[in-house]
């Protein structure tokens, strides 16, 4: 029987299996090779906090979701087209998120008896019934991979760690995929170390992919034709990979060095990774004792005239706090990125939360304001790193910057930038006119920020710190009206802040009956809900989702002004809410929450939608 | 150069009036720094002041130099930042007792392990002072005050073993009622190309009077202090007959002239020794009281690593510019 190809708008699949099967690995060679056909693509890894988890338990269980399209895609998808388990608690694991009907390829070597009950089935799965609605494909991956290496000369436990490959050859025939990508991927890797490994794991991907079409592994293989992006040059990035670059990009267009103090923490610690590779950018990327050596370094290296930065997540953030509070009193400039996860305390490492509004707000003691904004796709992690640090040098303020696991893990494809077409960021350094007569405190009249006077300038030689400032001399100062006086110059330096950011946009109706609110990370997942709820129902919905939230732009209540209903969605238990409650009070917010440690799904927020729309 | 030698003390003292307590021993160690800042040949703005929080850490306000009042046990930190992003500068940092190895502790040790290019002034008065009167780490056990009203059952800290065993390269003792001897190890501190540690023995007048004075009293600070000098034997003493003599594993006093006993049996202090072993016998020596450059070993710093480690990067990346990286791995192009 000849195999057709059959055209896919779009298509989700999940890699899944033990922590320790290559699982990450391979959903990122299924995502690049696809990406270099043009697709649109999401990507979500969901991983256990734990590096070897027990095998064959659910614990253990590390996937990969991966979404690609021919049309645009919006979210790493709800539900997948294609799930492959490499073992029964894989499957376990993920059997609720495939589509009814969907494919399922199973390695049947582990779905031994003992393999089912350590994965929590009470009964064979493979006979049950259990997978009765779905397409199932019953390959033993770990033996045919062992025949395909056998005269490799190379131990079992290394024979079996390709069995991934085998899985990825099979999925590569199935959506019409080239291995080629992957095959140069591996020799680059191994080529040199280990040629032997790049050979058996080549080896296993072209055995999976000839062993899926010898048993028609599908009725017909399927392709995704390339999606309909801009024009101009792409490459796929992930979130925090984007963050750290826009930083590198931010200080060489202030003609800065750019200076990271950090300390490793989940899901976070890849920006510090990625900075610490480029200190020939004149980046330096200083792994420091604790959090709090990593924020007050910052503020060392802000003082001596670096770009200065320092990320983390949650707990971290908490650790931080006295920090800030040191660079709201100084007034230096600082970004603080938050790569948020599920909390509180150490709570879910691993997963996407968007708790940390609050903290990032207002988690300091005394009048702290800072500016907090927060990325809203993996790519655009980029723009809002860039624009954190243009908004800390200029306003001469710590900056929170807010992504989240989900943003930093996923990837996308990034229409690539080039240094000329990013805005200039100028440095508040002391302007020429005022040298002679410069105080430490003198602020700009439009942005209220003070000047940047650096060790080293002879002219600015000058001593600041924790205490309450004199306004002008900077020197300490315990008068209470001073005092007052610059609590509230620093709380309207970052309420002009809103002077100098973008109106808050619309996506779909721009008036009518449902407004969909968001902030961060649950961009895609909205807009795809309101894409497709526009669509199926004869209601104006439209969506505002912010990326500045301290201060708020300046159209804020006139967009909201326009719709009737507003409906705030969070993955959390209401934190903008309660921000949108005390700034934009003259409106009535319903609400939809989930905190789940999950993204949201389209379904579920239609289900939101629809019923607030149902309601008088 | 010539800039620098019309610099005197004078002009490293800030417009700011001094407020600790009349009789402070901070007072000395200000005047002892401000002396030795011109000997150092820094351009005022070149040198940075930083500090946490403690009477001892108001001393960057005193300063007329760039300064950085910080936050209480992080100014380890700080003046890393500091020195990171402008190796250039002569970065200084000032802490107590409890700022250094109570709330810092962390900071400190991992500041000295790097051996960045800072200069720690250790201000230890065993006690603290701007809280008012509660002990510190370095407060003797037994020891009445606020917060141990029927004395301290903490275990000290001997700040010198502390640093040793974070890997010191430079660590010097001196005390508030020398200022001369001060000023000579700050210089010495200045020079040293790494981490340089200078213990303060401090007195506070209001909480912690005469905690030294078994050293530093007129009738006791010739027999009971023991300056040592690299290459010298460690001879003191009002008669300058006493020394300390090697017996095993231990220290013990000697009296030149007495029981056979020579100069030559006398130890020849060796800063520059690599093992520290002598180094930690010096610094835990309850009597007499140690000062002086007690170790002083060369190690690359690690502002001096990290700008190899640059060069060996932009030699190797082949990156060159932010555009190559944009541009940099797979990409792919829409029409």
């Amino acid at each position: 029987m000849s195999v057709e190809k059959q055209e896919l708008e779009k298509v989700v699949i999940k890699f899944a299996g033990d922590s320790g099967d290559g699982m990450q690995l391979t959903g990122m060679q299924f995502t690049g090779t696809s990406a270099l056909l043009g697709n649109d693509i999401a990507t979500f890894p969901d991983y256990p906090a734990e590096i070897r988890a027990p095998q064959g338990t659910v614990a253990g269980v590390s996937g990969f979701q991966v979404h690609i399209g021919h049309t645009q895609v919006l979210t790493p998808g709800d539900h997948a087209d294609v799930l492959v388990a490499m073992n029964a608690a894989a499957l376990k694991a993920n059997l609720n998120y495939v589509s009814v009907g969907k494919t399922i390829i199973l390695d049947t070597d582990n779905f031994r008896k003992r393999d089912w009950e350590k994965a929590g089935f009470d009964a064979d799965p493979l006979s049950s019934g259990v997978l009765d609605n779905y397409s199932v494909i019953e390959a033993p991956i770990t033996s045919l991979t062992k025949t395909a290496l056998k005269d490799m000369g190379m131990d079992n436990k290394s024979v079996v760690r390709s069995k991934n490959m085998f899985a990825l050859g099979m999925v590569y025939w199935m959506f019409s995929r080239p291995m080629t990508h992957t095959e140069k991927f591996l020799n680059d890797k191994f080529g040199k170390k280990a040629p032997i490994v790049a050979e058996a794991n080549i080896k296993a991907m072209k055995a999976g992919y000839n062993y899926a079409e010898t048993i028609e592994a599908l009725s017909s293989a399927f392709t995704i034709l390339p999606a309909d992006l801009e024009p101009g040059v792409y490459k796929n990035v992930m979130g925090n990979q984007a963050t750290a670059w826009g930083f590198l990009a931010a200080a060489e267009k202030a003609g800065l060095e750019l200076f990271l103090g950090s300390y490793p923490i989940t899901p976070a610690s890849e920006i510090l990774h990625e900075i610490a590779a480029y200190k020939h950018f004149g980046a330096k990327a200083f792994q420091a004792e604790d959090e709090i050596a990593g924020v007050v370094s910052a503020i060392g290296a802000s003082f001596a005239g670096n770009l200065a930065i320092t990320t983390t997540s949650g707990p971290g953030l908490a650790l931080k706090t006295e920090g800030i509070g040191l660079a709201v009193i100084t007034e230096l400039p600082l970004v603080i990125v938050d790569v948020q996860r599920g909390g509180p305390s150490t709570g879910l490492p691993t997963k996407t939360e968007q708790s940390d509004l609050l903290q990032a707000l207002y988690g300091r003691n005394g009048e702290s304001p800072v500016i907090v904004i927060a990325a809203s796709s993996p790519a655009n992690c980029f723009d809002y790193a860039f624009e954190a640090s243009k908004l800390a040098l200029e306003h001469m303020t710590p900056v929170i910057l807010l992504t989240d696991g989900y943003l930093g893990n996923g990837s996308q494809p990034w229409k690539i930038r080039t240094m000329d077409e990013l805005p200039s960021i100028t440095p508040k350094f002391v302007p020429d006119n005022l040298k002679e007569d410069w105080l430490p405190y003198m602020r700009d009249k439009d942005s209220l920020s003070r000047y940047w006077g650096i060790p080293g300038q002879k002219e600015f030689i000058h001593r600041i710190g924790g205490l309450e400032k004199d306004e002008l001399t900077g020197n300490v100062s315990y008068d209470p009206v001073n005092h007052e006086h610059m609590v509230k110059t620093r709380a309207e330096k970052v309420r002009r802040v809103a002077n100098y950011i973008p109106d808050l946009t619309v996506d779909g109706a721009q008036e009518g009956d449902l407004l969909v609110v968001g902030w961060g990370g649950t961009y895609g997942s909205l807009l795809t809900a309101i894409n497709q709820c526009g669509c199926e129902r004869d209601v104006e919905v439209g969506l505002a989702h912010f990326n500045y939230i301290n201060p708020l732009p300046k159209n804020t209540a006139e967009v909201f002004s326009k719709f009737k209903k507003i409906i705030v969605c969070e993955l959390n238990d209401g934190q903008f809410i309660h921000v949108l409650n005390s700034n934009v009070p003259q409106f009535k917010y319903e609400r939809y929450n989930k905190i789940q440690g999950l993204p949201f799904t389209v379904n579920e927020l239609h289900d939101a939608f629809n019923k607030i729309l149902s309601e008088d | 150069m010539i800039e620098t030698k019309e610099l005197t003390a004078r002009d490293f003292s800030s417009d700011q009036e001094v407020k600790w307590c009349p009789g402070c021993g901070d007072y000395a160690i200000l005047k002892a720094v401000q002396k030795a800042m011109p000997m150092v040949g820094k351009q005022r703005e070149d040198v940075v002041f930083v500090s946490g929080i403690g009477c001892s850490s108001r001393f960057p306000y005193y300063m007329d130099t760039y300064g950085f009042h910080g936050i209480h046990g992080r100014a380890p930190a700080l003046a890393s930042g500091v020195k990171l992003a402008n190796p250039d500068l002569s970065v200084w940092q000032i802490t107590g007792d409890g700022d250094a190895l109570a709330i810092g502790g962390n900071h400190f040790i991992h500041a000295i392990r790097r051996n960045m290019g800072l200069n720690i002034l250790l201000f230890n008065n065993r006690i603290y002072g701007l809280t008012k009167g509660q002990f510190s780490p370095t407060t003797d056990l037994g020891h009445k005050t606020k917060s141990s009203p029927q004395g301290v059952i903490d275990n000290p800290f001997h700040p010198g073993e502390l640093i040793l065993g974070a890997q010191g390269t430079f660590f010097a003792r001196a005390v508030d009622i020398n200022p001369r001897h001060m000023t000579d190890i700050v210089v010495e501190a200045e020079k040293h190309e790494g981490t340089a540690v200078i213990e303060i023995l401090q007195n506070c007048i209001i909480f912690n009077d005469k905690v030294f004075s078994e050293f530093t009293s007129k009738e006791h600070k010739d027999d009971a202090l023991l300056y040592l000098k690299h290459g010298e034997p460690m001879i003191f003493g009002k008669e300058g007959n006493k020394g300390l003599r090697l017996n095993g594993l231990d220290i013990e006093v000697v009296t030149i002239g007495e029981n056979g006993v020579t100069e030559d049996d006398i130890i020849v202090h060796d800063a520059h020794k690599v093992n520290p072993t002598m180094h930690f016998m010096l610094v835990r020596l309850e009597y007499p009281m140690v000062l002086g450059v007690i170790r002083s070993i060369e190690q690359e710093p690690f502002e001096q690593r990290l700008t190899k480690q640059v060069k060996m990067v932009e030699e190797k990346s082949p990156f060159k510019s932010m555009d190559d990286l944009l541009q940099s791995g797979e990409t792919w192009e829409i029409k």
